[in-house]
């Protein structure tokens, strides 16, 4: 498992040529990739803030990523997720699942990003030309998430 | 003593982002602990008293109100999050 939580920009090829190595029992790669969208009232967006707990990200990540090799016939997967200033259209958070068939891969890239995005401890903040301000958590993200259960 | 953290919007309401606090013999779970912090009133109270989206940690794994807690633990406080 490659879990990352850093500033720097990911690539997603190089994470996954990683990931694969020199098997041959892959059938399936499945990625993800969180971009930063503009959901600003009046598409002013000037950068997201995403600040973490250092420590306790990384284990939240680990956990959700050990629940999902545990619970699917999976080979290996990466999550990689920015923290700090991040532009519009900016690479946020990537994960990739591999595996010998393509159903399990996406069915744990779902589950990894349903859980991400309700378990581990990151918080966003939108900086418009108007000011700054928290993004609130959505019910339907819980709900996402709940249907894993 | 314990360490407290705040993150997020509860950092910048609270402004503060970390302390050390000797746990008094009569705060035993995050509860009493919530009670100690919102009796500084102000923005303390506000975010400590009936807030039911507030999330704590301790030792770096999710709680609850009924989890006990002793001075060597890292405590932290935060709102749902977001990320993602």
């Amino acid at each position: 498992m490659l879990i990352s939580v850093q500033q720097e920009d990911f690539d997603v090829a190089a994470v996954t040529r990683e990931l694969c190595g020199n098997r041959k029992d892959l059938g399936a790669v499945v990625t993800f990739s969180g971009i930063v969208r503009d959901q600003s009232t009046d598409q002013n967006l000037i950068a997201l803030e995403l600040e973490h707990y250092p420590g306790m990200t990384e284990k939240a990540l680990e956990d959700i990523a050990h629940s999902a090799m545990k619970r699917w016939d999976i080979v290996d997967l990466a999550i990689t997720h920015r923290v700090g200033q991040l532009k519009p259209a900016e690479n946020i958070v990537m994960v990739v699942v591999i595996s010998a068939h393509r159903k399990e891969a996406f069915d744990a890239c779902e589950f990894l990003m349903d859980y991400l995005k309700t378990q581990a401890p990151f918080w966003k903040k939108e900086i418009t030309r108007q000011g700054e301000e928290w993004i609130e958590f959505k019910q339907s993200d819980q709900q996402a998430a709940d249907r894993w259960k | 003593m314990a360490n407290l953290l705040y993150f997020a919007s509860l950092r910048e309401t609270l402004d503060s982002d970390k302390e050390q606090l000797d746990l008094p013999d009569n705060i035993s779970n995050i509860s009493d602990l919530k009670n100690l912090l919102a009796e500084r009133g102000g923005s303390w109270s506000a975010a400590f008293t009936s807030n039911t989206s507030l999330l704590v940690s301790v030792n770096q794994q999710m709680a609850d109100d009924q989890a006990t807690i002793q001075n060597s633990d890292e405590i932290a406080f935060f709102p749902p999050v977001t990320g993602g």
